[in-house]
């Protein structure tokens, strides 16, 4: 699981108002190469919740990025980096996303999240 | 100007919505500022000619796009600028003869080389009668030399004929030649590449190659989108996307097949890498009907494509068990220490249901302008043009494109742009037209009508139908839908 999933991600159990950020649990994490594309980074930069993108990079234990960032930053070739190694390069392999409200696990196994709710949380 | 287009004859209720949207993609991809380009094309047909045939003529505002629209297209087979077309070889001789001389002598210079070369519909024309035919065309002022390979200009001979007619249907073409110059031709080397036979990682439900790619045309997938397909499964929609450039993400309820695969070199992942295509950006596990996307993200993804499990094939599955959601069991919690490795029930999903939430979901996570391209299935004993698709106030259909799979039932290829921002009262409003198209006409969808109207023995039917069935006309065998 790369940090741009895990930023659009949030515990969806029934009850629970402010399921957002999933706290990171890192087991393992991996770095793995991608192409970067700079129209698409800063498309995606419109759609980041950045304090929350940045604290989960924390998590990974990668802590390069500003703790605040705006767009004119993008132009920067500096910053584009780290931004698309941190979105896109780092992986989540094995660990679990954690409900900041109920605590409730949900495991990343093979860099897969398992978002699906069991019966008492529908 | 106006290009003959002629196109393969397969999947005819596809063909022209590829080429409007290819053109709108490259269209608005050549120039940004001018992203308005009218979906609708104007098109023509040749004299007689029914909309079903090969041969139809598209105007478009230039040459490069003609071009660019027939290499990345699935069901074009070429374009061509035409330099005359006639019924008979009189007839084609005088066409081009009058072609104004400016369009033609740059490509008839000596610096050239050209080849020609002789196709037909309808019948076959051995090498000898293709040499005489290419002579014939002596009245042309060639002056390039002849180059089998990689020529400068290609010109093609075109032949039609009503070859001993169809099944007894009536005549879709008439006869008529066609002499015109390459502008582009299709990639044939696409579909025997990603054919599924070679495909590592299959489901059953896997989408074919030549509709994955015609999906994600639609869709307008190319560098920098970001295209989602929410029933991924071995992610054969996603690889047609990622074909063409666009970032990926899927998801799917059963974590056997996005984690597991068949094992570490037989899985989701390696079908992208078999070809040497860049990894999906996510995939995980999660329920269409229970989306665990944040609440504050809007408007992210630029398409989202997809198969909806509309259980024929395979039945959709949403979280909560079955006696549960019906009330039949009360409401239990499960143990803090079976927690990690619970295995929580689901229960069926209704295809209504289904299109409902991903309309929903569309509607909420599309760009602006963002498409959404998916199967619908439909009942063949019911009149196709009476069919009410889904609908959702802030979508536009563009194009609907039928596949006939039985003769009982097909399905249907909707795309829809996204026209209108999502707010909460156009959440309740289309809430409220989804239950009002649920009872008036989804019956037969639910519960597993659909899988019984497919499925069940003929002669069920028949009795069902009684002496009405007798006296209606067979089915045309021909695979088109009004001849």
């Amino acid at each position: 699981m790369r940090l741009l999933t895990h930023n659009m991600l949030s515990s969806n159990i029934k009850g629970v108002v402010n399921g957002f950020p999933l706290r990171i649990e890192a087991e393992k994490v991996v770095e793995k190469t991608v192409e970067m594309n700079g129209e698409f980074l800063k498309k995606m930069f419109e759609k980041i919740d950045w304090k929350a993108f940045v604290d989960a990079s924390w998590a990974m234990g990668y802590t390069e990025l500003p703790e605040e960032a705006d767009s004119s930053m993008l132009d920067s070739d500096e910053f584009l980096n780290r931004f698309h190694h941190a979105l896109l390069e780092l992986h989540l392999e094995e660990g679990a996303l954690v409900c900041p409200e109920t605590g409730r696990r949900f495991p990343v196994n093979k860099g897969i999240p398992n978002m699906l709710l069991h019966e008492d949380e529908v | 100007m106006w290009y003959l287009c002629v196109f393969f004859h397969r999947l005819l209720d596809y063909r022209r919505p590829e080429v409007e949207s290819l053109a709108q993609l490259f269209a608005s991809f050549e120039d940004p500022q001018n992203g308005d380009v009218p979906s609708q094309l104007q098109w023509k047909l040749p004299p007689h000619y029914h909309a079903d045939s090969p041969f139809h003529f598209v105007n478009l505002p230039s040459e490069q796009l003609a071009r660019k629209i027939a290499n990345r297209s699935i069901l074009v087979k070429g374009m061509y600028e035409l330099w005359g077309e006639g019924g008979s070889y009189e007839e084609l001789k005088e066409s081009v003869l009058s072609y104004p001389d400016e369009r033609k002598l740059s490509y008839l210079d000596s610096d050239s080389t050209f080849k020609i070369t002789v196709d037909s519909f309808g019948k076959v024309i051995s090498l000898e009668e293709q040499k005489e035919l290419i002579h014939g065309l002596s009245y042309i002022p060639f002056k390039g030399r002849v180059k089998l390979k990689n020529p400068d200009h290609n010109f093609w001979l075109i032949e039609v004929d009503n070859y001993g007619g169809n099944n007894g249907l009536p005549p879709i073409v008439q006869k008529r030649i066609f002499f015109g110059r390459e502008v582009g031709v299709a990639d044939r080397k696409l579909i025997p590449t990603y054919q599924l036979k070679s495909r590592n990682y299959l489901g059953p439900t896997a989408m074919d190659a030549e509709m994955a790619f015609l999906m994600a045309n639609q869709a307008l997938a190319t560098s920098g989108t970001l295209i989602y397909d929410p029933f991924v499964g071995t992610g054969s929609i996603l690889v047609a996307a990622a074909h063409f450039g666009a970032m990926t993400m899927g998801a799917d309820i059963d974590i056997r097949v996005v984690r597991d695969g068949r094992g570490p070199d037989r899985n989701v992942w390696s079908n992208f890498k078999q070809y040497g295509l860049p990894m999906p950006l996510g995939l995980l596990r999660a329920d269409n009907n229970l989306p665990p996307w944040r609440p504050m993200l809007k408007e992210v993804f630029d398409a989202i494509i997809c198969d909806p499990p509309y259980g024929v094939r395979a039945g959709g599955r949403k979280s909560g068990g079955r006696k549960l959601l019906k009330g039949a069991v009360q409401p239990y919690t499960v143990p803090d220490d079976k927690r990690t490795d619970h295995i929580p029930s689901t229960a069926p999903y209704s295809l209504v249901e289904c299109v409902h939430d991903l309309l929903d979901l569309a509607a909420k996570m599309l760009v602006m302008g963002g498409r959404l391209v998916f199967f619908y299935p439909v009942l063949r004993e019911e009149d196709f043009k009476e069919t009410h698709f889904p609908e959702h106030p802030c979508f536009k259909l563009i194009s609907s494109s039928e596949q006939i799979l039985s003769s009982r039932y097909s399905r249907v290829l909707l795309t829809m742009v996204k026209t209108g921002p999502y707010t909460e009262e156009i959440a309740e409003a289309a809430r409220i037209k989804h239950i009002e198209f649920k009872e008036n006409h989804l019956k037969w969808l639910e519960d597993g009508n659909l899988h019984s109207a497919v499925f069940s023995p003929a002669d069920a039917q028949l009795t069902e139908a009684g002496d009405s069935k007798f006296t209606k006309d067979p089915k045309p065998k021909y695979r088109g839908k009004y001849v």
